[in-house]
């Protein structure tokens, strides 16, 4: 290889090979999608919504480095505020999507107050005791959610007069929504604010002696997770037009994990790298009928001892190896 | 005029009393010592003090407010910063980010300022990693700013504890056993640093087991043994106190002699 890794100076951003590599790939994936369509269009507007969900989750658990396993709960804050919104009282999308991203954060800061005291599998159990309540007050209280009816129905995604029908633009519109999710994601992390969530990840003595205010950053940090959170909700909702109780029951968790965790917990890519990877390589095995679900389990676990620190590590590692060749 | 007022301090934890109405005051820009062998109930004070150990009875002044009963980050805030033991670095940042993180009480803004990012904001940010810099040249670790902080070398890790503590720009530095694991001429490095600060006109409070880097440096010192406070006063009235040669340094002269 004569190829020398290009790197520019501006806040460590180094433009190699494998990022290049990587940031055609995934345009040339989504060009293929416009073009043939079908399917896989649904598969990406997934993929973004799920990208969305873990942006939030990377703020709580990546950068501060906490446990939350009821992280759903908020979406289905988001899901069922839309569809009762939109569908009972036809409220504008856009403004039902904002309402609830409201009522999710405040959710979150009431519910997160007394809730982060505790401290790692404590904290752990009381967010999956979260998740499990919402699910049964989904299922529950009928009155309110249809129970497991669930809602249909519900109008896509749009402003005024305009509404996105057409499945590839409902498709930008999430490719355009998961882009100022990551911009966000980005600058808070390059911040005073998230020096201080690092931090607190790295050590909670450390932080506290150095003067940051351990519980309020916490608790920034989940709310911001909800809101996040209720976002994707909101986003499914309008995208696939129904919800049920099922949609934000204990598989969304598994799931955002895995797409976490493959693409690199911490990072500011990983999550949406996950988020793309964990759903289409059900699709890629696809063709291995009933040995899809074999499949996509080995190549998660091969993946997660190789590449323990997840996908959007690969390039720093590439770069580490070429640096000790050459040197 | 004194910085910290330490009165009748004590610490139970069951049957044990780790601290026994220890008293002491520090003036300000002092460099103050606290030794004692181990298992004295050093870090245990020191804990205390820091506001990471709730006390058993007691009071803490500092500057003339009560911090007794004060949260570790309003302690922090006012200008009492500490650094620990056992290094608590923070993982997964580099050596630069871990002393900016230190900038942390010297400058403002949330997730507002971060998103908008108002010229204030980016000109503060230029100061953190300015000052950061600054501080790395300061304790000798310029040239590892980038590195990934947990990679440095054992007494390293330390001096870039004492890096980020500055940053926070203290009043008064509670620096604990910072020789602990340091080698001859890392020590003689530190001892060097912890002049300077004081130098800068920050009180410094020490607390060892080195009574050689002690004795050379500080210019008061407490002794503590067996959670009580045997005596105070100057290295040389230390040295020759009989009850100190006794509990802590008779044992270390009958190992040279």
């Amino acid at each position: 290889m004569t190829s020398h890794a290009i790197t520019s100076t501006k806040a460590g951003f180094k433009l190699d090979s494998v990022t290049v590599g990587s940031v055609l790939a995934v345009l040339l994936l989504f060009c293929a999608v416009f073009i043939y369509g079908g399917y896989l269009v649904t598969v990406l507007q997934l993929a973004m919504i799920y990208g969305i969900f873990c942006l939030g989750l990377n703020f709580f658990m990546g950068y501060t480095g906490q446990a939350s396993f009821g992280q759903n709960a908020f979406a289905a804050i988001g899901g069922y505020g839309t569809a009762i919104l939109c569908v009972q009282y036809e409220w504008e999308p856009a403004l039902a999507l904002m309402v609830s991203m409201v009522v999710a954060g405040v959710a979150a800061l009431v519910v997160g107050y007394p809730t982060l005291r505790l401290r790692g599998h404590y904290l752990a159990m009381a967010t999956f005791a979260l998740g499990l309540i919402t699910y049964d007050i989904s299922v529950q209280w009928t009155s309110l959610t249809q129970g497991y009816m669930g809602y249909a129905g519900i109008p896509p995604l749009g402003i005024g007069p305009f509404t996105v029908e057409d499945e590839r633009l409902k498709l930008v519109c999430l490719i355009v929504l998961l882009l100022i999710g990551l911009w966000i994601s980005q600058r808070l992390r390059d911040s005073r604010f998230g020096r201080a969530l690092r931090a607190i990840s790295g050590s909670e003595n450390g932080a506290a002696a150095l003067g940051i205010r351990i519980s309020r950053y916490k608790l920034a940090a989940f709310v911001i997770a909800a809101v996040y959170a209720s976002a994707a909700g909101s986003l499914f909702a309008h995208t696939v037009g129904f919800i049920s109780p099922e949609v934000f029951g204990l598989q969304m968790v598994v799931v955002t994990f895995t797409m976490l965790y493959v693409g690199g917990v911490g990072t500011v890519y990983g999550p949406v790298i996950g988020a793309i990877v964990a759903s289409l390589l059900p699709e890629v095995f696809r063709s291995t009928g009933r040995f899809q679900d074999i499949a996509y389990a080995a190549v998660l676990l091969l993946m997660l001892i190789f590449v323990p620190k997840g996908l959007s590590a690969l390039a720093g590692l590439v770069r580490s190896r070429r640096a000790k060749q050459e040197g | 005029m004194s910085l910290l007022k330490v009165r009748g301090l004590t610490k139970r934890f069951d049957g044990l009393v780790a601290n026994n109405d220890i008293s002491l005051e520090v003036p300000e820009g002092s460099l103050y010592a606290v030794i004692g062998p181990n298992g004295a109930g050093k870090t245990t004070f020191f804990s205390m003090i820091s506001g990471f150990l709730p006390s058993t009875a007691g009071t803490i002044e500092f500057d003339g407010h009560d911090i007794t009963r004060e949260r570790q980050d309003k302690i922090a805030a006012m200008g009492l910063v500490r650094t620990f033991q056992l290094v608590q670095l923070f993982k997964g940042m580099t050596v630069a980010e871990n002393v900016e993180v230190g900038c942390h009480l010297a400058t403002k803004g949330g997730v507002g300022a971060a998103l908008v990012r108002p010229f204030w904001y980016r000109k503060q940010e230029a100061g953190v990693r300015a000052r950061a810099r600054e501080l790395l040249d300061f304790v000798g670790l310029g040239n590892q700013a980038d590195q990934d902080a947990e990679l440095l070398p054992y007494g390293q890790q330390r001096l870039l504890e004492v890096a980020r503590a500055l940053a926070a720009k203290p009043r008064m530095l509670l620096l604990d056993e910072p020789a602990a694991g340091l080698n001859t001429q890392e020590t003689d490095a530190l001892a060097e640093i912890i002049l300077k600060v004081n130098g800068q006109g920050i009180t410094v409070l020490l607390i060892e087991h080195d009574v050689g880097l002690v004795t050379r440096i500080a210019q008061r010192i407490a002794v503590l043994d067996f959670g009580r406070k045997i005596t105070e006063g100057t290295p040389d009235e230390i040295k020759r106190h009989p009850e100190v040669i006794a509990a802590y340094l008779g044992t270390e002269e009958g190992a040279d002699a």
